[in-house]
């Protein structure tokens, strides 16, 4: 009789600093399928963790955020690209963390592809739409324009795995911020998948970051961090006194923090400007006009 | 032949254009009203005389005014077709001008700063606030944050441009539809009570405007009150952080404008003449109480012997004393408090074992003043070189590299302003990129217009007030 | 301390300079290597300085003061003898009817009445300065410059105000303009080995910029000039209180680096009395109360001196003057 082939499963990792390391703790937890069966023991990141992806996302900010904006739009649509050339991968993905259909799944990577193309594009235009020249009383040239606020902690969503995950990276990244994100903690592998799509598509090592585990544990360390800049709290929609508490941890450096939803929103809705602008800083610039 | 001196001679504003009423009460829906708090009492700084009895609200006095405000919020204000709306800060922005001379006497008395810049900086610039936000009141549509306001703003504003401060929380709150209930500092509520008088001559609708006197407490209860949908806070970066744990799971929009530790930055190729300009103007303006005053002069190593020789001439020509004197240069500081901690930083400063020199000038003998004062070789490591003093206190570090200017500006957890000097068009729009704060004065500092946004990066605050970006905070389509 | 002024002499300061103004070359080097002048800075603080409120006691002593300074003008086409001798007789004696008015520093008048205006002053101790140099646009040969200035030297003027050759300046031709002042200052010299002094006049309406006005100053302290001079009073803007400022500073600095104290002559434009203190209060808050004094400042003016006299005469008798009650000349 013939035996059949054993295929090689994956191991799913971490993703610091454009990396892919065990988690530090070397703790892993079970992933299972929408209807319960094993899937993956994933990473299961710990404080140390957070603490490295900070520490390497902060790294990394310099040179992210003084790339030009075109070279940044060319990389977000870079992701875009691999993440098409992925199609099978992620949608599987999708289908066993989030339980839908292969056209329901197949949608869904539509749509997170088309969310990252819209904001690869936005790279070279928010300045444009939310900076001012303004006209200051007086002979001076003064010009307010956008900058990324630093390291910002993102607590990806719960349900939305892939498409959530992306409409929470992307606009955090494409202003130049550098992201430490905390991945859905029962539905973590499109996020490990979306990690690998980064590590080859040019974004520099420490841009994004993925935690896999469990935001109750990891965001109070995230929101407490005195070199976190700036937290999006989505990932623990609902959950108003967590929320609370990492509210309050954010303010010992006076985090800029975009507050939960009561619940998730549905992403598939046009995102507006909201989520870039939570996370960036407007600069104004003086100059005298003389001779 | 005459004397070789030209001594000027006292130019005293005259205060009889202001009438300071023994007692105030609070302004609460259109009226003042008595407060229910222990009254308290407001001093001139550069005299120590008692200039008046102030009310002090307490919570149920805040909630009344919390009350009319939101009243007047969801019955008058926010129904008011904004061109209507923009009519009413037009008035104040005239009666503003028209009472000019009266306003800045008045700031003057109650602050210590100096009248030129009462009359020439805090009340113009007050005044073109008002101005501005008011064409904006039916232009929002246009504004990228929409028309629609949030409601009721509890806005607590510091001492150090008490108009001025007010000015920049009131007209934008106003002109997106919103009403407001501000509380002044405790040390100088005077021109925010005749603010209200100002209200009530250009009939501004009853509760639209209401303003709360009290100290720390009553700015709590303010800002903790339930039925508040805006917090807008300007003060320390301590109290800052306090009102973000405050507010953590409401629903309250919070616009913070906080502590700095602003690097004014000269290269041996700046106009050095501005430039000493800009950092006697960076660090003495009044007195030194500017949240964005740039506390820390970096000098490139090449000429810093020679900026501190012409810094120091120059200072010698400052002229501190009575603050309604129209050539008095240095005014009085703001009070005991503020003055124990200069002094006190001041002191650690020598400890450790910086330079200290002041301007040779006299101290009047009564009232709260501090002359004119440089700390040289000054590091990174001494606590005048990382807190911030709020007072006319100069550290002077040196540096090497444009690389390394930007590496010491960088280095605090503030981050609301910067000065670049120099001549290289290139080398300003590299340190202006930069450097991580929200404003950044290349050949020029602590310049300030109703057009251009003003806030911080970091622990400075966040949030922009001025210019369009000023309506964010306002608006429910605000970022 | 820099060194004294009464130790430190013009030839001192140019043997210090002597490797700057070797070459055309090393001349732009060094004035180039100037610092910059920020314009909106500059402005600012001349009109900051510009709001100081001089009363009583200090308006007083500025009026007078201001009388001491003025160099008491005329450079008109239709000047003549008689006119001339009028405006002497004014500035000795300024308000006939106040014998504690002070007389004016001097009278300007051109090469051609020199001889009348000294006649008039005698040893009274106002000085006469001419116009020289094929004033006021400067365009004539060098030896046409230099016969106008010895023939006003001879005729007795005590100083000479002599213009650049703006054109040569503008087009980065400064050793020209520097070898053109020494030439003058040469023929500023009398047969009994004194020298009037020389007054350097920059026509800064037409140089333009503070940058320019700068480095003008520093090429005419280096040449050896005893004065800097803003304008002829025939281009507009004549003298403005910032560019009075950036001449201020230069010779503020200019001691700093040299011991030499070189004077600053505001002229053109100067019309109110309140105009006049504040060149007063920028004179002491810039260069310093050393300049304070007729022999380091100037006003060139015709016009301005009835306005001090008027307002001088509010301050002794309580009420408003009227022209009637001064001489017109």
């Amino acid at each position: 009789m013939t035996m059949s082939r054993v295929d090689v499963r994956k191991t799913y990792k971490l993703f610091i600093g454009g990396a892919f390391p065990r988690s530090e703790s070397g703790y892993s937890y079970v992933v299972h399928d929408s209807k319960g069966a094993f899937v993956a023991n994933a990473a299961l990141a710990s404080r140390k963790d957070a603490r490295d992806a900070v520490v390497a996302a902060r790294k990394a900010f310099g040179g992210w955020a003084g790339k030009t904006a075109y070279n940044r739009a060319q990389i977000l649509y870079r992701i875009a690209e691999i993440m098409e050339d992925r199609r099978p991968q992620l949608v599987q993905a999708v289908r066993q963390s989030e339980g839908l259909s292969g056209s329901r799944a197949e949608k869904v990577l539509d749509e997170s592809i088309d969310r990252l193309v819209w904001y690869a594009g936005w790279a070279d235009k928010l300045t444009q739409v939310v900076g001012n020249a303004n006209p200051v009383a007086g002979p001076y040239f003064n010009l307010s324009t956008p900058e990324p606020t630093g390291v910002v902690g993102v607590l990806a969503p719960q349900e939305s795995s892939l498409l959530g995950l992306v409409s929470a990276v992307a606009p955090v990244i494409v202003t130049g911020n550098t992201a430490v994100v905390v991945s859905s903690y029962r539905r973590p592998l499109p996020a490990v998948t979306f990690a690998e799509c980064l590590a080859t598509s040019d974004v520099p090592g420490g841009v994004v970051n993925i935690l896999t585990g469990d935001a109750t544990t990891i965001a109070p360390w995230l929101a407490g961090h005195m070199d976190v800049n700036a937290i999006d709290l989505l990932g623990v929609a609902g959950d108003t006194e967590l929320a609370t508490s990492l509210e309050v941890a954010a303010a010992d450096n006076l985090k800029r923090v975009r507050r939960a939803p009561a619940a998730e929103p549905d992403f598939a809705a046009d995102p507006g400007l909201e989520a870039m602008t939570a996370f960036v800083e407007t600069k104004t610039v003086w100059h005298p006009i003389g001779v | 032949m005459t004397s070789n001196v030209f001594e000027y001679a006292p130019a005293p504003e005259s205060r009889s254009i202001v009438d300071i009423k023994p007692s105030y009460g609070l302004f609460v829906d259109g009226e003042f009203v008595d407060g229910h708090g222990t009254s308290f009492k407001t001093i001139s700084p550069a005299t120590e005389e008692v200039l008046s009895e102030v009310a002090e609200a307490d919570q149920a006095d805040i909630d009344l005014a919390v009350k009319a405000a939101r009243r007047a919020h969801t019955r008058v204000w926010s129904r008011m077709p904004g061109r209507e709306r923009a009519k009413y800060l037009y008035r104040i922005a005239r009666i503003i001008q028209e009472r000019g001379r009266e306003l800045a006497v008045l700031e003057s008395i109650d602050n210590g700063k100096p009248i030129k810049e009462s009359r020439d900086v805090d009340v113009p610039v007050a005044a073109a606030h008002f101005f501005y936000y008011a064409g904006w009141a039916d232009k929002l549509e246009y504004s990228g944050y929409g028309d629609r306001s949030l409601g009721v703003a509890a806005q607590v504003i510091p001492w150090n441009f008490p108009l001025l401060m007010l000015a920049w929380k009131i007209a934008p709150a106003l002109a997106c539809g919103n009403t407001v209930v501000l509380k002044p500092a405790e040390t100088t509520p005077l021109t925010a009570l005749l603010f209200a008088e100002i209200c009530q001559q250009a009939d501004l609708p009853p509760g639209v405007v209401n303003i709360v006197t009290g100290a720390g407490a009553t700015g709590q209860a303010l800002v903790g009150h339930t039925d508040v949908d805006k917090v807008a806070f300007t003060g320390s970066t301590e109290v800052g952080k306090a009102i973000a744990r405050a507010v953590a799971g409401t629903d309250k929009k919070v616009t913070l404008e906080l502590g700095g530790k602003a690097a004014n930055i000269v290269f041996d190729d700046a106009p050095l003449d501005q430039a000493i300009e800009g950092i006697v103007d960076g660090i003495f303006f009044n007195q030194g109480h500017v949240c964005c005053a740039g506390s820390r002069l970096l000098v490139q190593e090449s000429v810093a012997d020679d900026v501190l020789e012409r810094l120091k001439r120059r200072m010698a020509t400052l002229r501190l004393g009575d603050p309604l004197d129209k050539n008095t240069d240095v005014g009085a500081i703001n009070s005991a408090e503020q003055l124990a901690r200069i002094r006190e930083l001041s002191d650690i400063g020598e400890a450790e074992g910086a330079g200290r020199w002041s301007a040779p000038c006299e101290l009047p003998t009564t009232g709260f003043w501090f002359p004119p004062t440089i700390f040289t070789g000054v590091t990174q490591a001494h606590r005048i070189a990382r807190e911030e003093v709020f007072g006319p206190v100069l550290s002077v570090l040196t540096f090497r590299t444009p690389a390394e200017a930007i590496e010491k500006a960088n280095n605090t957890p503030y981050g609301l302003s910067a000065g670049v000097w120099t001549d290289k068009g290139s080398l300003i729009l590299k340190m202006a990129g930069s450097l991580r704060a929200g404003v950044v004065w290349a050949n020029t500092f602590n310049k300030f217009d109703p057009t251009s946004p003003f806030g911080g990066f970091k622990e400075s605050g966040y949030g922009r007030e001025g210019g369009r970006h000023g309506l964010a905070g306002y608006l429910k389509g605000g970022e | 301390m820099p060194p004294s002024p009464t130790t430190a002499t013009a030839e001192d300061a140019a043997a210090q300079f002597s490797d700057v103004t070797r070459s055309d070359a090393s001349l732009r080097g060094f004035l180039h290597g100037l610092p910059g002048v920020d314009q909106v800075g500059a402005d600012a603080r001349a009109a900051a300085l510009g709001t100081r409120s001089i009363k009583t006691t200090a308006k007083a002593y500025a009026l007078d003061l201001a009388i001491r300074m003025v160099d008491l003008t005329t450079l008109e086409g239709q000047d003549t003898h008689g006119k001339v001798r009028a405006l002497a007789a004014k500035a000795m004696r300024p308000d006939p009817a106040d014998a504690t008015c002070p007389a004016t520093a001097a009278v300007c008048v051109y090469p051609d009445m020199v001889a009348t205006a000294k006649e008039v002053l005698g040893e009274s101790g106002v000085h006469v300065a001419a116009v020289a140099t094929a004033f006021p646009s400067g365009r004539a040969a060098l030896d046409i410059k230099l016969a106008d200035t010895r023939d006003a030297v001879e005729a007795g003027a005590d100083e000479i105000d002599m213009v650049i050759d703006r054109g040569a300046f503008l087009s980065g031709r400064y050793l020209q303009v520097f070898e053109e002042i020494v030439a003058v200052r040469e023929a500023c010299a009398r047969a009994d080995g004194s020298s009037a002094h020389l007054k350097v006049i920059f026509e800064t309406g037409e140089l333009q910029t503070y940058d320019n006005v700068r480095r003008a100053s520093w090429l005419a302290m280096m040449a050896g000039g005893h004065f800097i001079k803003t304008s002829t009073g025939k281009v507009q803007p004549a003298a403005t209180l910032p560019v009075t400022m950036i001449m201020l500073q230069a010779v503020r600095d200019f001691r700093e680096t040299t011991g030499q104290m070189v004077g600053v002559k505001p002229a053109g434009g100067i019309r109110t009395a309140k105009d006049a203190i504040k060149y007063l209060v920028l004179v002491n808050e810039v260069a310093g109360p050393d300049w304070l004094d007729p022999d380091w400042f100037r006003f060139g003016a015709s016009t301005l001196l009835n306005e001090l006299l008027m307002q001088r005469t509010k301050m002794t008798t309580g009420r408003y003057s009227g022209p009637d009650y001064f001489t017109l000349d």
